[in-house]
């Protein structure tokens, strides 16, 4: 009893500690893909802004969808929410339950996403350079021949020569980081705040029916398990008679059945003779070994092992050498 | 039963988990094969293209036909698709799913090569320099070139130091553009793939999930029922192995052994007794030099038959009997009955139960 306590209990926090882990692992993925990701913003005005809210938004939905397709409970919700009733009625707070709870996962990624994007720039330089009105700073270019707005544009892009030794690239995009910077900060205060006032006044509402609906979330996560592992020894099981009742049916003589030869037989204990045996399943000749293993190719057996699973007893009686009756299951 | 649960959970997890590792690795070998890959445009305008291109596309296959090859399922799926139907009726839907499966893990690597290719913009870069307008990045009236010499210029837009029309048009402003363009691409496609993935397994269990649950169950006795069916072999085949050589061994020496030698011994005799025996007994009657270099001798030159002989009955009647109980599973106490009837017609008509 202790130890299917133990069990399930490993069972259960083994599921949540995975997938909290997948979680952490994918938000790390996106750290890792923010940095290692060659930002190139193409400093033409058509472009700009498309370029870059395309590169803060579309990752994370990417992520989102990752986040969702890894984790376990998306299955287990979807397959709750769609079965039909049969015999076990529905909970659709069970439902709602997983679904916030691969929801909270699965957004964590994207955020990170966002936030660096935003924490670091050049996002937001590359898309709103062309807003910020450059009467505010001085040391613009006027001597290029471009208009205003093709200026104001290739102000992400350092490498261009019209800013060569010039500080209003430099101001322009210090300006517009620190707002990027801001916005980014206040997301985060803002997500945290939400975070911790959600944790501490949750237990006020409805505690008794969350502790009810988290204990039958888990219980279906832990049977879809318990499900397929039984299937899994099932097939085994199925398997192995399959297979061995598919070697005895190859015997083309009974009598090879009978026990080995008894200069064998006095050498080994009981269950080493029985181990031999059992292993030979009466196949002794090349001849049967091949045709055995021509017909598991070309004539696979059917899948009924209804003999093997289910055998008869008949009962055998004879003299030993005493003259008593003795009796024996065969 | 809880080392029954941690074994087959081990077993089935070690399979898909062991599948997901390959499909893992090869993953991360195909970003690092891109990163230590050395890109190196041609720069001329009838190969840019082909090379652009090629390097996109013709490593995304290798990989693609390694996953193939790596995994094990594949010769099973193979096997499965050829069989002739037998006793046992084939199922289109488990061939489809075990297609669907191995495909699903083999087009990981490629995909990865692919996104990494079009994130980096350089294969793009180097196919597509050439249909630039050079309107949009210089001075289009400014150049005396020909259409041909342009061109010419403009392939050569990936190869930084022979780049030679900087007074035609900006090469850094035509480069982000193109790169530009080739990562919207990548961002593109990675969305487009994470979307299918995701209509296939998310939404799935909204339809055919009680077809699925079975079809995911036969394909997976498939696999278990090939692998029952290797061991079960093996096991056979060293059984056999071993009583084959041992019947040499005893055909070679001309002796018979006793007969009921553990039976009386293991009951009556001492320690001694039995080591003795049992010591005796691994010589299988080969006592003499001689004998053994005739063993040695004819294993080289004239092995035995594969065919393991049978000290069974003498007389039609006792072949009777046995047959009509040899439908039954043989087990400990039918072995003693057997026992029986081998003593009783070949040598002693005394009893001994082993």
């Amino acid at each position: 009893m202790d130890r299917l306590k133990l069990v399930l209990q490993y069972f259960q926090s083994n599921s949540e500690s995975i997938s909290n882990g997948i979680c952490v692992i994918l938000a790390l993925v996106s750290v890792k893909l923010y940095t290692s990701f060659d930002f190139n913003c193409p400093c033409i005005p058509q472009y700009n802004k498309m370029y870059a809210l395309g590169v803060m938004f579309v990752p994370p939905i990417i992520l989102f969808l990752l986040g969702v397709l890894i984790n376990r409970h998306t299955g287990v919700m979807m397959e709750e929410w769609a079965r039909p009733t049969g015999k076990r009625t529905k909970n659709p707070a069970i439902v709602k339950y997983l679904f916030s709870a691969m929801m909270q996962r699965a957004l964590l990624a994207p955020m990170v996403w966002i936030l660096m994007s935003l924490l670091d720039g050049k996002c937001f330089i590359c898309a709103f350079s062309m807003s910020v009105d450059p009467k505010y700073f001085n040391g613009i270019p006027n001597n290029t021949g471009l208009d205003l707005i093709k200026i104001m544009a290739k102000v992400p892009c350092k490498e261009d020569m019209i800013f060569r030794n010039n500080t209003f690239r430099i101001a322009v995009t210090r300006y517009v980081r620190c707002y990027s910077q801001a916005i980014g900060w206040s997301i985060l205060l803002f997500l945290i705040l939400m975070g911790a006032v959600a944790r501490v006044i949750k237990p006020c509402f409805n505690h008794a029916t969350f502790l009810q609906t988290r204990y039958w979330s888990s219980y279906l996560d832990v049977e879809q398990k318990l499900f397929d592992e039984i299937c899994v020894l099932h097939a085994r099981e199925f398997a192995r008679k399959c297979v061995v009742q598919f070697f005895e049916s190859m015997q083309d003589d009974m009598l090879l059945r009978l026990p080995l030869s008894q200069a064998l037989r006095s050498r080994k204990t009981p269950t080493e003779c029985e181990e031999e045996e059992d292993h030979l399943h009466g196949i002794t000749k090349k001849k049967q070994v091949d045709h055995l293993l021509q017909t598991w190719y070309e004539c696979r057996p059917e899948l009924d092992v209804t003999k093997m699973a289910y055998k008869s007893t008949v009962c055998i009686s004879w003299e030993d050498n005493d003259g008593h009756i003795v009796q024996s299951d065969v | 039963m809880d080392k029954f649960r941690m074994m087959f959970q081990f077993l089935q997890s070690n399979q898909e988990s062991f599948m997901n590792g390959i499909c893992g690795i090869m993953a991360l070998a195909s970003a690092q094969l891109y990163a230590s890959f050395e890109f190196n445009c041609p720069c001329m305008p009838e190969y840019n293209y082909a090379y652009g291109i090629g390097i996109l596309v013709v490593p995304a296959i290798w990989f693609f036909l390694l996953g193939f090859v790596l995994n094990n399922n594949v010769s099973m799926l193979a096997e499965e698709w050829k069989r002739p139907v037998g006793q046992r009726g084939k199922d289109p839907t488990i061939l489809r799913y075990m297609f669907i499966s191995i495909s699903q893990r083999s087009l990981i690597a490629p995909a990865v090569w692919i996104s990494v290719t079009l994130m980096d913009g350089k294969s793009f870069l180097c196919a597509y320099s050439m249909d630039l307008d050079v309107s949009q990045f210089g001075n289009a009236t400014g150049h005396r070139l020909s259409e041909e010499q342009l061109i010419r210029m403009l392939a050569k837009i990936p190869c930084k130091h022979i780049f030679d029309g900087q007074h035609i048009l900006s090469r850094e402003a035509a480069t982000r553009y193109i790169r530009c363009a080739s990562q919207a691409f990548g961002w593109m496609f990675l969305l487009l793939i994470t979307i299918t993935a995701f209509m296939i397994r998310a939404i799935r269990p909204c339809f055919t999930q009680a077809a699925f649950l079975k079809t995911k169950y036969w394909s997976h006795y498939v696999d278990i029922e090939r692998k029952m069916f290797d061991e079960t072999c093996a096991e056979h085949a060293k059984s056999f192995a071993k009583i084959c050589i041992q019947q040499y061994f005893e055909s070679v020496s001309g002796e018979m052994h006793r007969f009921h030698g553990a039976g009386d011994s293991g009951k009556n005799g001492n320690e001694d007794n039995d080591k003795h025996t049992s010591e005796e007994d691994k010589l299988l009657g080969i006592h003499a030099q001689d004998d053994m270099n005739k063993v040695l001798w004819n294993w080289h030159t004239c092995k035995p038959a594969l065919s393991l002989k049978k000290d069974g009955l003498s007389t039609d009647a006792d072949r009777n009997f046995v047959a009509q109980h040899t439908a039954f599973h043989t087990d400990g106490e039918t072995r003693s009955f057997f026992a029986y009837v081998y003593f009783c017609t070949s040598f002693d008509r005394h009893m001994s139960f082993l």
